[in-house]
């Protein structure tokens, strides 16, 4: 029977509903606590396999602790969804709109800063209204609208007197003309698991669910599609939540999040999500 | 507490809101740690 390693540092209801997702379709599931593994060089192949399982999926919930622990996992050959190429990619906004510049994904305009005045000057010309952002971190986070040159004094000045290094990054983006909505689709390979509007609560300007964004099926587009599953191909492929956008000039796809939840997705679409998802383990599983 | 709780689970104090770790499911019961704070790298 194939092994599914789970790792995690969370038990969601994500984790849960996956696992016993996996064990109906007939996998054996070993769930591995991040927190609390030790990982070894020495170990062999073989001894990996037997330790963890035949296939891993990576659920942490903590960036770091995910790519190093897929870092380490793939060097001993395991094959981990995502990889952790991906994983590095989608884990970092700068590396993921490069990406998507690179392959022509039509992606907001960005500008790098990394201390106050040189993002001042990066707000000079871009111009206001534009999005703050950090550079790692998920659920709109920290994420502010910079409305003028007063806010923004206000708001660089925070984030710069903030303890740790990525926090000194400074990744200001455009702000999109878009509706109070924007799209998360959920991709397995080269297939739109399912995709939904999320608007932003009232008051608010974020659409993540974790900020009280409500969800609604959205039908898939042609013009969605290609967009949404090119920006997959080039970060690598895999289990993705691609996020997009309605802009005036078309879908626009603004992150790509490598380790997707999808219970705000699972409630609004009439699709089995983690059946999907465990589906496509399995054929990576046999490749 | 849900019927199908595991560890690792996260559960919350209805009374103060303390997240907490499930880290042993009993016959009867669970054991609990506190549950780690949210990271800045934390999210999906």
């Amino acid at each position: 029977m194939t092994t599914l390693a789970l790792m995690y540092d969370r038990i969601r209801w994500e984790e849960k509903v996956l696992t016993k997702t996996a064990e109906a379709g007939g996998l054996n599931v070993n769930r591995v606590d991040a927190k609390t593994v030790s990982l070894d060089s020495d170990w062999s192949i073989e001894e990996t396999r037997e330790k963890f399982g035949d296939i891993v999926l990576q659920r942490c919930i903590s960036y770091f602790r995910g790519l190093h622990t897929t870092a380490f996992l793939e060097s001993k050959g395991l094959n981990v969804i995502n990889s952790m190429d991906v994983t590095l990619t989608c884990g970092n906004k700068l590396l993921t709109t490069l990406k998507l510049e690179k392959a022509k994904v039509p992606t907001p305009r960005t500008l790098l800063s990394f201390t106050e005045d040189s993002a001042l000057k990066s707000l000079q010309i871009l111009g206001y209204p534009a999005v703050l952002k950090p550079v790692t971190g998920s659920w709109g986070r920290l994420v502010v609208q910079l409305k003028d040159k007063d806010t923004a004094q206000a708001m660089l000045e925070m984030r710069s007197r903030m303890e740790g290094s990525l926090n000194q990054i400074f990744y200001i983006q455009e702000m999109v003309e878009r509706p109070p909505r924007d799209i998360r689709t959920i991709v397995a390979g080269d297939h739109i698991i399912a995709a939904l509007y999320r608007y932003a609560p009232e008051g608010e300007w974020r659409t993540n669910i974790s900020t009280g964004g409500k969800g609604e099926i959205c039908k898939v587009t042609g013009e969605l599609e290609d967009v949404v599953l090119r920006a997959a191909e080039t970060v690598g492929g895999g289990l993705l939540g691609v996020d997009a956008m309605e802009s005036p000039e078309g879908i626009l796809v603004h992150e790509v999040n490598n380790t997707v939840e999808f219970k705000g997705a699972a409630s609004v679409c009439d699709v089995d999500i983690p059946g999907a998802i465990i589906e496509y383990i399995l054929k990576q599983a046999r490749r | 507490m849900p019927d199908d709780v595991v560890v690792g689970e996260i559960i919350t104090c209805p009374d103060c809101g303390t997240d907490f770790e499930v880290s042993e499911v009993k016959e009867k019961g669970v054991s609990i740690k506190p549950a780690e704070t949210v990271g800045e790298d934390w999210g999906e």
